[in-house]
């Protein structure tokens, strides 16, 4: 599983990096992680509001933190 | 699937249970509000003993007063305000400015603005997202420019502290230099001054909307989060403007501004001052509210907060990355400009 945190670096880029962490920790699943803090890139991704998580190259969240159950229940239902 | 045990169903609290709790805040809050004012009368000259004519009196009764009454203020607004706002999001913004030409866009950038979820750190994603979905660059510079000057923590410390009137004068204030500012340097073709490869930028995959999806507890959660995450942002700020504003509280003679302060130059030097400072609204209104109260005029003192807010020199270096130094002083010389008037037709009018 391919995990991208898309933010530049802001308060909420680091909340979302740990509840990713916690989630995929809880679900005991094997990921690699990737934080890309390149505005330009961060656009590509047709992201406007950081933070943003990516899964397997697809944007599942934008603009705010999710919880833990919600970030497992995106991880699950894929 | 062995996983999907692990994961929790979705929260099913009921929903009288979330709104008796929803409610029973409120009535906190009315409360609390209601009673700041007399508790600090009875803290600070009962009880501590200090007179509220002398300068320390009116002083630290002013300092815990203000402190009190901003960060009740601040709580139920961001609250408030981050559920309304949790049904916008720049994605839709976008969607609503896409094909609209300058002029109209700019008026619709300039309320959009106002009204959408942004955070001065994604100013640069959301850049290059509207230029590259071929939104007008003035129409894009109007958004970014009403977002940070006309918000709501803006609004509503404002209404707090000066009532209706220069609400709403700040309000149509902040729009005007929005939609002028950006309407002028669309008009500057200035296209050539933005780093080329905001251009060359290609959207890929699809555009999610942080908006949609959304329960009440969830819009309520992030409610909550956000006035943590605010308060705990400003605090810095908040006390280092409600400590200056209560020592002028306290030294500074009645209506000492007014005796040196009303000369032509009190609008310019407002914005000289203003625009280094980097704050934002919360930590310049008590500043501001202490300010007047001496007698310095009202179009001043709102020419210094806007240049304090829609100016700031860390919002600047995040779009260096995409604007070329020539555009950003535009920008900057367009905005202080813009700000300039509002403040010479506030004087005039108030």
């Amino acid at each position: 599983m391919d995990i991208k945190i898309l933010g530049s670096g802001c308060a909420k880029c680091q909340t979302l990096e740990r509840v990713t962490h916690e989630a995929v920790d809880q679900l005991g699943l094997e990921a690699e992680y990737e934080k890309v803090t390149d505005p330009g890139e961060i656009a590509s991704w047709g992201v406007m509001a950081t933070p943003a998580l990516v899964i397997d190259d697809e944007v599942v969240v934008s603009g705010r933190v999710p919880t833990v159950e919600d970030i497992k229940r995106m991880l699950t239902a894929r | 699937m062995s996983v999907s045990a692990v994961v929790d169903q979705p929260s099913t609290r009921s929903p009288v249970r979330r709104w008796l709790f929803v409610s029973a805040a409120v009535v906190v809050w009315f409360t609390l509000y209601q009673l700041n004012l007399r508790w600090w009368n009875w803290f600070v000259f009962e009880l501590v003993g200090l007179e509220p004519d002398t300068r320390l009196g009116g002083s630290v009764h002013f300092f815990f007063y203000d402190i009190t009454k901003i960060a009740l203020l601040l709580t139920g607004v961001i609250f408030v305000v981050t559920v309304l706002r949790s049904f916008m999001s720049v994605e839709r913004t976008r969607a609503l400015l896409g094909g609209r030409r300058e002029g109209v866009g700019n008026v619709f950038a300039a309320g959009l603005g106002v009204v959408t979820p942004f955070c001065s750190c994604s100013a640069v994603p959301a850049f290059i997202g509207f230029v590259a979905a071929g939104v007008p660059l003035g129409v894009t510079l109007s958004f970014l420019i009403a977002s940070p000057l006309v918000n709501e923590v803006a609004i509503v410390l404002l209404f707090g502290l000066f009532g209706w009137k220069v609400t709403a004068l700040y309000i149509v204030g902040g729009m005007v230099i929005a939609i002028v500012a950006g309407a002028v340097l669309g008009r500057l073709r200035l296209e050539r001054w933005v780093e080329p490869f905001v251009f060359e930028t290609r959207l890929r995959g699809k555009v999610i909307d942080p908006s949609a999806g959304l329960s009440w507890d969830d819009r309520l959660l992030m409610a909550r989060e956000e006035v943590v995450s605010i308060l705990r942002k400003i605090w810095p700020y908040l006390l280092v403007g409600i400590g200056l504003g209560a020592a002028i509280h306290g030294w500074l003679p009645a209506d000492w501004f007014a005796a040196h302060a009303t000369g032509w130059w009190g609008v310019p030097l407002a914005v000289v001052i203003g625009v280094p400072l980097y704050s934002n609204a919360a930590g310049v209104l008590p500043l501001v509210e202490a300010l007047h109260d001496k007698g310095l005029p009202m179009g001043t003192v709102l020419a210094f907060m806007m240049s304090v807010v829609a100016l700031s020199t860390p919002e600047m270096i995040l779009l260096r990355r995409v604007l070329k130094p020539k555009l950003i002083a535009t920008y900057f010389g367009v905005v202080a400009v813009s700000i300039l008037c509002i403040g010479f037709l506030f004087n005039l009018v108030i």
